[in-house]
């Protein structure tokens, strides 16, 4: 009775927000359910085939690419696509879709343990991580401590994990059953020391790692490895056993492609071919907005989200194949995290060619980093004239990268074509 | 001056959680700035500290913390080259490990390199985040600005100058309302931003330790004093809302 007064009271306010124009609807609605009934994570997703991603890094893209690749053979998926990824946008999403057989829910990295236990799912991903938002999260080895309380309690668990990043692998050896993935550790600085010993991890060139103060930690042999060829063009998931898949996307940057072998080996793990999984990932080309070009007053803009050093850092990867201008949005709100130290931590200095306006609540403190960094910058702190400034100097259809991080990224993808 | 001054980032792969490493960067460019030969180097935790007129320490986790404070030991460096007159800017869990003693994950005391005499305890109340403003009373100072972020609560001991009088936040946490520390050339703070980024006349300071009390040319700093209206004004406005709730 609670229970279905519980998710009719989560349809209703989703609704009403909704029609207001109070957003996407999504955390209104399910606060006021779990209000109803605070166990309604635990009745919503019972009888269902639950998958939680999480990671610091490609948790809204892993998830879009990984409930696709479920759905492939025609079960009824849902998942929560917007990136709400605490427990009241997990039954939101779910008290929307009652029919789906299986779900796939993105998860906040501190709420893991408590959504595995609700949700009692059967596969986890666990992607990569290091640091972001520190004034939430504190310290990464203790999220990764108690990833790794989590899953020790949860035998019935297949984990998929990256075998490159220590911290993951940390978390993940606790867990009965684990799909090692090498899909590589763009940023290694967060893992260098033990979690299992306080000693020092060493990295070698070809990505494998192994704690040198003696305790035995060392990088777990991988099942599936991600392999580019053709100067990074090309890429491979490549199985132990010899199996070779080609993974062909419409989303831009290496990351994805580690994204998108990690959700097929989950795929896998819940019996559907990693080929016609990574096939029907494919199609995907734009997630919750990311990577989407549209017009930003006036202005073609490819916007961007990266929100901490690790995503800043492949990120430039892919911004340095372009010379157009560039906008870098920097808010410091609740879901940014209050502190924006970690500019200093990405190498901003390989933009020092480029015509860079720096914008957002916090455009001071990018404009010192840049300053620092030796990039020419000019400064405007609100966001859509920022894009205005940035096309000024170029061709009129020159696309502008808008690089924003969490709210920053959200406001340019609520603005005015 | 013959040599360039040797800037140090001191274990960046184990004291690099807060993008303290800035503070190395700021220090080398406003050196370079003004003409002076400038040297920045990052120096990871498994091998031989260089030698250096100006260190950094920055923050790091409480399990690469006690490492970090193990290996500054067994390699001597940086204890000889403050006997010489070296410079230091330790920030947070670098704060804490130039002390006497530290508490580790587990809680345990860990001995720290003792360049400051003060000793840091794990704090009673909760894990101290937030913007913090001080006015500096252990050196002439502008006040200072910074994010802190930390659960370790510091007493200096009579050998050690406080750095600062907090107005925001919490800073050394002991009940006594300072921040930071000083002892000769080795300045202890909690504060982030990177401090120096927030602070560039605490820059400047540093220097003119290390280049023996040269005077420095002025630079233009209008970046760096926008920032710091900001984030003053901003806490300014805090603590008016605070003040009014609490009337309230």
């Amino acid at each position: 009775m609670r229970f279905h007064l519980a998710v009719l009271t989560t349809r209703a306010v989703n609704a009403t927000s909704r029609r207001l124009g109070r957003g996407q609807g999504t955390v209104a609605g399910g606060r006021s359910g779990l209000k109803v009934d605070p166990r309604l994570l635990e009745h919503l997703t019972s009888g269902r085939e639950v998958s939680l991603v999480t990671g610091t890094n490609g948790k809204t893209t892993t998830t879009r690419l990984l409930a696709v690749a479920l759905g492939a053979r025609g079960d009824r998926v849902v998942s929560n696509e917007t990136g709400s990824n605490m427990p009241p946008g997990h039954v939101a999403a779910l008290a929307g879709h009652r029919a789906a057989t299986r779900a796939v829910l993105e998860v906040d990295e501190i709420y893991l343990p408590r959504v595995l236990a609700a949700t009692r799912a059967t596969c986890v991903v666990l992607l990569n991580l290091s640091r972001d938002q520190l004034d939430r999260t504190n310290e990464v080895r203790m999220v990764a401590g108690n990833w790794r309380a989590a899953l020790a309690a949860a035998p019935h668990v297949t984990v998929v994990a990256n075998a490159d990043d220590p911290l993951v692998a940390w978390a993940a050896g606790a867990a009965a059953r684990v799909r090692w993935v090498a899909v590589g550790l763009g940023w290694q600085l967060d893992a260098v020391g033990c979690p299992s010993c306080e000693g020092r991890i060493a990295f070698a060139p070809d990505g494998s790692w192994a704690c040198v103060t003696g305790c035995g930690f060392t990088r777990p042999a991988p099942a599936v490895t991600l392999t580019a060829t053709d100067h990074g063009t090309t890429f491979h998931g490549v199985w132990v056993d010899g199996r070779a898949e080609q993974i062909t996307l419409a989303l831009p940057g290496r990351f994805n492609y580690a994204n998108a072998l990690m959700a097929a080996v989950a795929a896998e793990a819940q019996g559907i071919d990693a080929g016609s999984a990574l096939a029907a990932m494919g199609s995907v080309d734009a997630v919750a907005g990311r990577f989407t070009t549209r017009t930003v007053a006036g202005v073609p803009t490819r916007l961007i989200l990266a929100k901490n050093p690790a995503g800043w850092s492949e990120l430039l990867d892919l911004v340095a194949e372009d010379d157009g201008p560039i906008v870098i949005s920097i808010n410091a709100r609740t879901a940014d995290g209050a502190d924006p130290s970690w500019l200093w931590d990405v190498p901003f200095e390989r933009l020092a060619a480029r015509v860079v306006v720096a914008t957002g609540d916090r455009c001071r403190d990018l404009s010192v980093r840049l300053r620092y960094a030796g990039v020419d910058h000019v400064m405007e702190a609100d966001p859509i004239s920022a894009v205005g400034v940035a096309a000024s100097g170029a061709d009129r259809d020159r696309c502008v990268d808008v690089i924003g991080n969490y709210t920053a990224f959200g406001e340019l993808l609520g603005a005015r074509a | 001056m013959t040599a360039a001054l040797r800037i140090v980032v001191v274990y960046p792969d184990l004291l690099g959680t807060y993008g303290d490493g800035g503070n190395g960067l700021i220090l080398a460019r406003r050196a370079q700035w003004r003409g002076v030969e400038a040297e920045l180097t990052q120096a990871p935790s498994d091998a031989p500290l260089p030698g250096a007129d100006i260190y950094c320490l920055g923050g790091g986790e409480d399990g690469p913390q006690v490492r970090a404070s193990r290996s500054l030991m067994e390699d001597g460096v940086l204890a000889r080259r403050v006997d010489e007159g070296a410079v230091v800017l330790a920030v947070c869990a670098g704060y804490q490990i130039v002390g006497k003693q530290f508490p580790g994950a587990d809680g345990a005391v860990h001995e720290g390199v003792g360049l400051l005499d003060i000793a840091t305890s794990k704090g009673a109340g909760p894990r101290a985040v937030g913007e913090v403003v001080a006015e500096a009373t252990g050196v002439a100072l502008p006040a200072l600005t910074g994010f802190e972020n930390h659960g370790g609560s510091t007493t200096l001991a009579p050998g050690a100058v406080p750095l600062a009088h907090v107005v925001k936040g919490t800073g050394n946490g002991d009940g006594t309302g300072t921040e930071g520390a000083v002892c000769g050339h080795v300045l202890g703070t909690y504060l982030h931003g990177p401090v120096l980024a927030r602070n560039p006349a605490l820059a400047d300071l540093l220097l003119r330790w290390a280049l023996d009390g040269a005077s420095l040319a002025p630079l233009d700093d209008s970046a760096e004093d926008a920032l710091r209206q900001e984030r003053l004004g901003a806490a300014r406005q805090a603590r008016r809302r605070q003040s009014r709730r609490r009337q309230k």
